[in-house]
């Protein structure tokens, strides 16, 4: 016996195609046999696509998305080209034009819209037959009578200056005729642009051939059996042989009024979808009406379709839908649209950043509430749309540097926007992953970015693209990403965030890495969360962490830094870049006694003595006898420093004395990311101190200017001024107390540059300089904690701390 | 030594490897990497990743999950599968007496 209900679906367009989708999804095959209804006689298709079958771009055959085999392939029964003309909601059954009669237990309503065609005269012939030459442009059928009629004709006018009507223009113009686009408003787009905007638009649309007439109310099409021309209410007309209307939509909501479902703009819905009438009768898409607001765009019917499917199904019985906020990013005759919100300020109190350069059909404007979007227009370059999209969408605050949101200054140009990207083109230069295979890997299933980062490995190697694998992933997912929830975790194996792992350590005096999985992860234990544990315990306890060696990376175990083929590399501290005849002697006579096949000056003003045999370490350092440089580890690396007063005929201060010294304090602290610093003796800045992540730059009269947050790595950015010191000793104090409230309140591995900016340079300044939450004297003890605690590691080179720890092959005692 | 019948080897006390580390043995003229995990288990692999031929004792254990030091892909030690990344381990039984040494069982 068949237990399941019967499901009936009016309507196949991509609203109703698509919640069927998702009820598929939650099992609904086993609850439901499905039946469809679709007016046009084919499988559901993408219709934001048309414009693309229009101009020729793309075959009508590849904008499907459910060929009419995927309904055979679900077992649905769909009955294409075949129109409901009424529901019996006593009965429970719909009934078509032919008068067929199916039953349902649960109806879904998704009949969408039509074009809106405004009352005019001379739409038909008197004799009430249809004009020839006058069309409207919304189904796969509209775009091949439009195509097959343009190829005749010399001049072709478009009803509407809207998004549609100028996708229409720029369809028409590959079939050789003459565009001109008819307007009522005083702006092209209105609903999406303000005037400016508009104007740049027109501009350009004239520039590629397409003619515009705005406010012109068209009060009649003329011509007998033909279309002759357009006749305005201003009393001008226009002469054309083809009209094609698209002067907006209308829902198709008649069916629900006829069988007495509540409508008003479109069929009125609760939370759930649900017609607010009828407990079973269920509406979704363009014919739905939501606390008052019907959506025309892709993304919001999307969202109502899967809350639809979780209370129909009962995957989810209390979902419910809000309502969606208004974003969208698309291509008008190929120039680049995103528009968000709205388009004008609301209130005289928001804010208003506008940029226009007209010649090159560019034009920005953000508006700001309370620190937060309300609306956007990216007309002619919408590579910043992404992050917009995501601050309009959270609602989340923006940053204090608003040109950032605009441009990317000093940052690489993003590439192409993301539509155009070709799929070869390769994302993570690193591991070698391109836009296609984050594509597929997305399309595959697989929709938060850490799952797609660990399925790729796109971002995993320097991790400077993972900005845009994020956006590559958000754009495949159109809005749908889902966030992982170990972003927000210190360590991915411990779910708790940074501040609340810390309190968590002191609170239950967690002094090992296995004591912190035992006690916050029920003692598992996860690989990619140890290095991470290690450094923080070492941070909190000082010379009071039980280390555990294992929990160490390679580097860290050994104190050197392991290349590519195992052997390691040796870099002895040298103080600020200064180094002897007697050091350079010694490291000579390492290089010759222990062979090593290459010695090379580092970037941090050091010497290298790379290839060395894991074997050769401690007895190399006990024949160098000079301290670990840590060159390898999470931490405090080295000071570059310039000649400065010394020698140097411009130097305005003893930059080599203050690198020596900040070095001799901070060597090997221990930090989320490693700290590279610099000092210069003059603002011309010859030791680069201004893109490190602490630089001290010489000023006249003695004075030492403080930058934070500079890299010049994967990621380039030039340090924010911190403050101006006085003396070398207020230099250590204040970048000592900058580096512990870092050490303290970064994520695992962010550099400064992420951190400076994430956490507001003011805010740091008030804490670090202003002590405005009067904790710089803990910040300064613990700092000096971890100064006094350290121990140059080389030292180990007399006492191993683990078995064979420096051993590579070990041989077998008996055969 | 006869590589072609199954045979148990014994590499001396397991003491030789820190616990949640991994040494490298010499079997013969066979190398293999030998790992103890901290929640007690004892594995036996092919000592290079066969990614980039990291040296795989030197990276970092969780449970028996192990990371390569060179580019962090990740094996399972017991089944020597994958868990990120396209190609497997070779794996070897490997146990611990009760007197505390180490024995592995090669081809």
């Amino acid at each position: 016996m068949n237990t399941k209900q019967k499901l009936v679906v009016i309507g196949n367009g991509m609203a109703g195609a698509r919640t069927v989708e998702e009820i598929l999804a939650r099992g609904g095959a086993e609850q439901f046999d499905i039946v469809m209804f679709g007016d046009e006689p084919y499988g559901n298709y993408n219709r934001i696509l048309l414009s693309n079958v229009l101009n020729g771009s793309q075959d009508a055959k590849e904008i499907f998305l459910n060929p009419l085999e995927w309904y055979a392939e679900n077992n649905i029964n769909l009955h294409a080209g075949v129109r409901i003309s009424a529901i019996d909601r006593v009965a429970k059954c719909v009934i078509d034009t032919n008068g067929a009669v199916t039953s349902y237990d649960k109806l879904i309503i998704a009949t969408g819209s039509r074009a809106f065609v405004p009352p005019v005269q001379g739409l038909l012939n008197e004799d009430g037959t249809d004009k020839h030459g006058v069309y409207v442009f919304r189904t796969i059928d509209d775009c091949h009578k439009i195509a097959g009629y343009a190829t005749k004709c010399a001049r072709a006018a478009v009803i509407g200056g809207g998004l549609l009507g100028l996708e229409a223009a720029r369809g028409l113009i590959n079939y050789g005729v003459e565009v001109h686009v008819v307007h009522l408003a005083n702006h092209l787009m209105e609903n999406q642009l303000d005037a400016p905007a508009g104007a740049i638009l027109r501009n350009t649309m004239e520039k590629m051939g397409v003619h515009v007439h705005l406010g012109k109310s068209t009060s009649a099409i003329l011509g007998d059996d033909s279309v002759t021309g357009l006749a305005f209410k201003d009393g001008e007309d226009l002469a054309c042989d083809m009209v094609v209307i698209s002067a907006g939509i209308r829902p198709n909501s008649e069916i629900g009024r006829e069988c007495g479902l509540t409508v008003e703009r479109a069929i009125v819905t609760d939370d759930q979808m649900r017609s607010i009438d009828d407990p079973d009768v269920f509406v979704v898409g363009e014919c739905a009406q939501h606390r008052g607001r019907v959506y025309g765009l892709v993304a919001p019917l999307w969202e109502q379709g899967r809350v639809l499917a979780d209370v129909l199904t009962g995957a989810n019985p209390k979902a419910e839908y809000h309502g969606s906020k208004l974003a969208t990013k698309l291509k008008v005759m190929g120039v680049e649209l995103a528009s968000m919100g709205v388009t004008e300020p609301p209130l005289p109190t928001d804010e208003v950043l506008h940029f226009a350069d007209p010649k090159r059909g560019i034009y920005k404007k953000l508006i700001v509430r309370d620190d937060q979007l309300i609306g956007a227009i990216l007309l002619g370059d919408s590579s910043k749309a992404a992050p917009l999209m995501q601050h309009f969408d959270h609602g989340t605050n923006l940053p204090e540097d608003r040109t950032s949101l605009l441009f990317d200054l000093g940052a690489v140009p993003a590439a192409a926007s993301l539509l155009e990207m070709p799929d070869a083109t390769q994302i993570c230069n690193c591991n070698g992953v391109s836009k296609g295979q984050i594509r597929k890997c997305v399309e595959g299933g697989k929709r938060s970015l850490k799952m797609v980062m660990e399925s790729t490995r796109a971002g995993m190697g320097c991790g400077s693209c993972k900005a845009l694998v994020k956006d590559v992933v958000e754009w495949v997912c159109d809005g749908q990403i889902e966030e992982d929830p170990s972003v927000h975790y210190y360590v991915p194996g411990v779910p708790l965030p940074k501040p609340e792992l810390v309190a968590a350590i002191k609170e239950q005096n967690l002094k090992s890495v296995s004591a912190i999985f035992a006690a916050l992860s029920d003692g598992v234990e996860e690989v990619g969360s140890k290095m991470a544990l290690s450094s923080l315990l070492s941070t909190i306890w000082g010379a009071d962490y039980a280390e555990e060696r294992d929990a160490r990376f390679i580097n860290d175990r050994v104190h050197a830094n392991i290349q590519k083929d195992g052997t390691f590399s040796v870099v002895p501290q040298i103080k600020g870049g200064v180094t002897s005849a007697d050091q350079l002697r010694k490291i000579a006579d390492a290089a010759d006694k222990y062979n090593v096949p290459m010695v090379k000056v580092t970037g941090g003003q050091r010497i290298d003595l790379v290839g060395v045999r894991k074997e050769d370490l401690p007895k190399m350092w006990k024949d160098l006898g000079m301290p670990s440089g840590h060159a390898y580890g999470k931490s405090f690396r080295t000071v570059k420093t310039c000649i400065g007063t010394e020698l140097c005929r411009f130097g305005v201060g003893d930059s080599t004395a203050l690198g020596i010294a900040i070095e001799s304090r901070f060597a090997g602290i221990e930090s989320p990311g490693k700290m590279k610093l610099a000092t210069a003796g003059c603002p011309r800045n010859c030791s680069e101190a201004m893109v490190k992540d602490v630089g001290a730059v010489a000023v006249e009269g003695g004075k030492w200017e403080i930058y934070i947050g500079g890299a010049a790595g994967a990621h380039v950015r030039k340090g924010d001024l911190l403050c101006v010191c006085e003396s070398h000793e207020e230099v250590l104090t204040i970048i000592g107390r900058f580096m512990q409230y870092y050490r303290e309140n970064a994520k695992w591995l962010e550099r400064t540059s992420g951190f400076v900016p994430r956490v507001g340079l003011d805010k740091i300044r008030d804490v670090v300089v202003n002590d405005s939450e009067g904790i710089a004297a803990r910040l300064d003890a613990a700092m000096q904690k971890s100064v006094d605690d350290y121990v140059d590691p080389w030292l180990e080179a007399e006492q191993p701390v683990s078995p064979n720890q420096f051993v590579t092959t070990l041989p077998m005692v008996t055969a | 030594m006869n590589t072609l019948i199954p045979s148990e080897y014994c590499l001396g006390p397991a003491s030789q490897i820190p616990i949640g580390e991994g040494r490298e043995f010499l079997v013969g003229e066979t190398k293999i990497a030998v790992f103890r995990s901290r929640n007690g288990g004892v594995y036996a692999t092919q000592p290079l990743c066969p990614h980039r031929a990291g040296p795989l004792v030197d990276g970092l254990m969780g449970g028996n999950i192990l990371a390569c030091p060179l580019h962090a892909w990740k094996f399972d030690l017991s089944t020597g599968q994958p868990v990120l990344g396209d190609c497997g381990l070779t794996t070897y039984p490997a146990r611990v007496t009760e007197e505390g040494d180490l024995w592995v069982e090669m081809a």
